[in-house]
């Protein structure tokens, strides 16, 4: 899932400062079950600002809309008949989510209420770690299912640096080494072979380094 | 104020320290929009400590008075009183 946090509602006090009469949009993707832009996360935030712009002698009208899917056009035209009315939007989406609304609702303005984070997993409730940068090649058939790219604090590409010790990555303690996961994991499956398996370089055209992506499905179109 | 079970003796097991950890985020949500975080506190009690709940609730009473009207309640109060004073005139 596309994880993220919520930005410090001194943050977002601020941004919302200039208008009384805002949209607060939820989605019921990712950011539902990461906890910070789910329904219940509009109702808090909602409820917060309000608290907060009443203390400070003003009001803020809010109208809290969840919806299905912030990055898919039919759900986030749902909110085309209304829009208008309302002098801004803040969403609680993901970066994509929070660009879509914008890019579709052209004359409002879109203030984003979370920080996006990363695709990652839930270790347990409340804790989500990395684990896709979507670099567009993927090689986790070679590394035992853990990817070099996100695993490894430097990307690297041919196994651990001089900053792995005992199974630790230099750049926290609490990190282990992307690399000797892999490795242990690749003896496990008994398939070290793989380690030599890799090409020389990897070409990062596939990634952010390409510029912005896009996916174009023939057979979908 | 929030009641739970007491700490490792709660029927669903971890319930209790979870609405500990959502109320101190509640802590910090009042403090930061200056509301202030007094206003909100969890006791942890069995089902059998009727007179420790009563005394609990009354300590949170006193609190509150202590406190005085909440931010909001004054602003909504002067506002009530500048709406009267304009109709008056």
């Amino acid at each position: 899932m596309i994880t993220g946090t919520p930005k410090p509602i001194e943050e977002i006090m601020e941004m919302v400062e200039p208008y009384d009469n805002i949209i607060l949009a939820g989605c019921h993707g990712c950011v539902t079950v990461c906890r910070v832009g789910g329904e219940k996360e509009v109702q808090v935030l909602a409820s917060t600002l309000r608290l907060a712009r009443e203390a400070g002698g003003r009001t803020i009208k809010i109208r809290e809309v969840s919806l299905e899917r912030q990055c898919d056009p039919e759900y986030v035209e749902q909110m085309r008949p209304y829009v208008g009315d309302y002098q801004a939007v803040l969403s609680i989406a993901c970066g994509a989510g929070i660009q879509f609304l914008a890019e579709k609702f052209t004359t409002t303005p879109l203030l984003p209420g979370i920080n996006t984070g990363f695709l990652g997993v839930t270790e347990r409730q409340g804790e989500w770690s990395e684990r896709c940068q979507g670099c567009g090649d993927c090689v986790l058939h070679l590394t035992g299912g853990i990817c070099p790219v996100t695993r490894c604090a430097k990307s690297l590409f041919h196994g651990p640096c001089g900053g792995s010790v005992q199974g630790i990555c230099e750049v926290d303690k609490s990190v282990k080494c992307g690399w000797q996961l892999i490795i242990d994991r690749l003896k496990a499956l008994n398939q070290m072979e793989n380690y030599t398996k890799f090409k020389p370089f990897k070409g990062w055209s596939t990634a952010r380094d390409g510029g912005p992506r896009r996916i174009i499905r023939e057979d979908m179109i | 104020m929030v009641v739970g079970c007491l700490e490792g003796d709660c029927h669903y097991v971890s319930g209790n320290i979870r609405a500990k950890a959502r109320v101190k985020r509640v802590y910090g949500i009042l403090d930061r929009i200056k509301i202030g975080p007094d206003r909100i506190r969890m006791y942890n009690l069995s089902a059998g400590e009727g007179s420790k709940f009563a005394a609990y609730a009354n300590e949170f009473v006193e609190k509150v008075r202590e406190l005085g009207p909440s931010p909001i309640n004054l602003v909504r109060a002067g506002q009530a009183r500048a709406v009267s004073q304009k109709e008056a005139t």
